[in-house]
């Protein structure tokens, strides 16, 4: 997994709400079992696309300087809809390592988390102001994400702090292994079986009617 | 204390309490399909690592297959990964329900229905129409690819506990007003944000006294909500429902279950961190106008005019989605020619809803500029409709009647509305794209699909009324 600590970048800002995960990355792109690595080029294809196939000069990722950015800003109910995990990794291989934002899907904002991507969340109030600073300077206007800190400052100095629970941010700082660290626990996994077999022993036994 | 169910559900999934609210929790039953379930189980041997526990979790195949009669023309890439989840279920000792087969289905319909899904469970798929399940009473949610393998490795999942959210429907819907309908109401009343970060029990008189297959439709569409999880408290009609289903479990350990199920539904005094009330009266037949579930109004209203909206945000929003679906703020929805119907999907493709949708049907035509879908849940619901002759009703009309899968719902297999034509279906996006590039989709209940189908346009299906 990436690891996260701090990054200053340009900033993005796409406001739509409800940006659903269909929109970050369509299905078509993403059946098949060696897709890493393909994504970027197809996320958000609708917005950055034009029906020919070409550039879509209004799509905000296809202007400078916003062509460079490593953070989005996004509007409320990012990532809502389906649980695709290719979402995230369409992000990230577009270059984006930060996304802030008021709210988020829930599947989508636990799979930010499963590869380093960093969701914050920030009062709308404040993710529309940060939008309009960065907008007003045309996209020089950096901001930057520390996350030892747990706060977003612009380049006019604001700063904003936020919250995230411990063993996210040390997950996301250190590059944890989630699988790893739950394997540590197979011993209490396996008492708790042996003894939910005694409380509830048909949840381990439908196999064998099937 | 009295506790929620949602409380009873998750207490007795813990493993571990790791802190900040945040616990290991044990998953009972869990369901992998052709989209991602190959993938996952190459990435849990790459790594050196077994399934933790292959009799617990199950297979089926659904995204990805074509649902042509005979099931000839899946995409290659379908193909390769229907063969790559037959060879890698197969060496890990997972029960796979395959093509053909009694079973196989679209998960969130062969689950209920062979009774992998019970009351009390804790049911994960990688997916996120898995809260589903929780009409029977299981605590069930979709989940990422990562957590997928994870889950695969482990039989255990770390989430963060949610808030609880209790809506009570509570009166007697209209004629023709369907669980889709009240949950479609639902959505445009709270917003698709309105359940973030809850689990959302559905209570009330309303859904004591809705069949099961309504209450899977309704807690389908929980994701669309926002909410991961969904559920109804299991009674009389779940037990009825699940006994004798190939995987419930029998004799003196059915009567025991049934017996810990009985103590699952909330306590009376139980307190919710948030509380809504619907009165399911005053709703009319559901139909969406734009590209977000909450994009919603009764087939007797109009299309939204952002010029009446005072949010300028809110006011783009909706001139964007009415950009896209090619409609004229402020005029009826009802009449808009319709190119494509589906019935089918996880919300709505179940025998009950097939029943609803043949008596709309029965003895009319379609009308002929359309194109009409019926894509049946599973094998065993295609198998019992066409013993009760409902496939001949849907062929005489003029309809296709095709194999089970998710099909046009997500066009994952390549079955697609095509480019700016308008669809009127009963699946649960109507997402940009969602049904192939510039489709525009209607989200509505099998009986509104069924009349769209006859008159070639969105129509009320009260005005239509039932076929011969
Ligand atoms: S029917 Fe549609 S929503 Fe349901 S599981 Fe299949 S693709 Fe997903």
């Amino acid at each position: 997994m990436k690891k996260f600590d701090r990054l200053t970048a340009v900033a993005a800002p796409l406001m739509r709400a409800n940006i659903d995960t269909d929109i970050v990355i369509p299905i078509n792109r993403m059946v098949g079992n060696s897709i890493r690595g393909t994504l970027g080029k197809w996320a958000f294809s609708s917005l950055r696309y034009l029906p020919d196939g070409s550039d879509n000069p209004e799509f905000v990722l296809n202007r400078t300087p916003y062509r460079d950015a490593e953070i989005l800003i996004v509007g409320p109910n990012f990532g809502c809809g389906s649980s695709r995990e290719p979402a995230v990794w369409a992000i990230q291989e577009r270059g984006i390592k930060a996304i802030v934002g008021s709210g988020f899907g829930d599947i989508f904002y636990n799979n930010c988390f499963q590869n380093g991507l960093l969701p914050v969340v920030l009062d709308p109030a404040v993710v529309q102001a940060i939008a309009e600073e960065v907008e007003q300077s045309q996209g020089t206007s950096h901001v930057s994400v520390d996350l030892e800190k747990c706060e977003v400052t612009t380049s006019s100095g604001k700063r904003y702090a936020f919250s995230l629970e411990p063993r996210r941010r040390t997950a996301l700082i250190e590059g944890l292994d989630e699988i790893g660290a739950t394997l540590k626990l197979d011993s209490e996994i396996r008492a708790f079986q042996a003894r939910d077999r005694e409380d509830r022993p048909w949840i381990y036994t439908s196999r064998a009617n099937a | 204390m009295p506790q929620t169910m949602f409380a009873k559900l998750w207490n007795s999934h813990v493993v571990a309490d790791l802190g900040d609210d945040t616990a290991l929790l044990h998953v009972d039953r869990h369901i992998l399909h052709d989209l991602g379930g190959s993938r996952a189980l190459l990435d849990v041997k790459e790594r050196g690592l077994k399934v933790h526990n292959p009799e617990l979790t199950y297979a089926t195949i659904d995204h990805t297959v074509t649902s042509a009669p005979g099931r000839q023309g899946t995409i290659p890439r379908g193909v390769e990964l229907i063969h790559a989840l037959r060879t890698e279920t197969a060496a890990a000792g997972i029960r796979l329900f395959d093509i053909d087969q009694p079973g196989q289905g679209i998960v969130h319909v062969m689950g209920p229905e062979l009774g992998i899904t019970l009351p009390g469970v804790l049911l994960v798929c990688g997916d996120s129409h898995t809260c589903t399940h929780g009409g029977l009473g299981a605590l069930a949610f979709g989940v990422g690819w990562s957590e997928l393998n994870h889950v695969l490795a482990t039989q255990t999942l770390i989430q963060r506990r949610p808030r609880t959210m209790r809506v009570r429907f509570e009166g007697i819907s209209a004629p023709a007003v369907t669980p889709k309908d009240l949950i479609l109401a639902l959505i445009g009343m709270v917003g698709t944000d309105g359940g973030t970060g809850y689990a959302v029990e559905y209570a009330g008189g309303t859904i004591r006294d809705m069949a099961v297959e309504g209450r899977l439709t309704v807690c389908n569409l929980s994701v669309e909500l926002g909410a991961k999880m969904g559920f109804t408290a299991p009674d009389e009609k779940t037990f009825a429902y699940l006994e004798g289903t190939a995987c419930a479990p029998k004799g003196v350990s059915w009567l025991r279950a049934v017996e810990a199920w009985r103590q699952l539904p909330s306590d009376h005094d139980a307190v919710f961190d948030r509380e809504v009330e619907i009165d399911v009266t005053k709703i009319a037949p559901q139909i969406t106008w734009g590209t977000s579930p909450e994009h919603v109004i009764g087939i007797d209203g109009r299309i939204p005019d952002p010029a009446m909206i005072p949010n300028a945000e809110r006011r783009q929003a909706v001139q964007l989605a009415l950009n896209y679906m090619g409609l004229m703020p402020g005029e009826a929805i009802a009449g808009t020619p319709v190119d494509w119907v589906f019935i089918g999907s996880c919300t709505n493709s179940r025998l009950s809803d097939l029943r609803a949708a043949a008596e709309v049907v029965r003895g009319r035509k379609i009308n002929p500029r359309v194109r009409a879908w019926v894509v049946p849940g599973s094998e065993i619901v295609k198998r019992d409709a066409v013993a009760e002759g409902l496939d001949q009703v849907f062929l005489n009309a003029g309809f296709e009647w095709r194999e089970p899968g998710c099909s046009m719902c997500l066009a994952s297999n390549g079955e697609q509305v095509p480019p700016g034509q308008r669809s009127v279906s009963t699946s649960n996006r109507n997402f940009v794209g969602r049904q192939g590039p510039r489709a525009r989709t209607h989200l509505a209940s099998p009986a509104m699909a069924a009349a769209a189908a006859i008159t070639g346009t969105i129509t009320d299906v009260r005005r239509l009324g039932t076929g011969k």
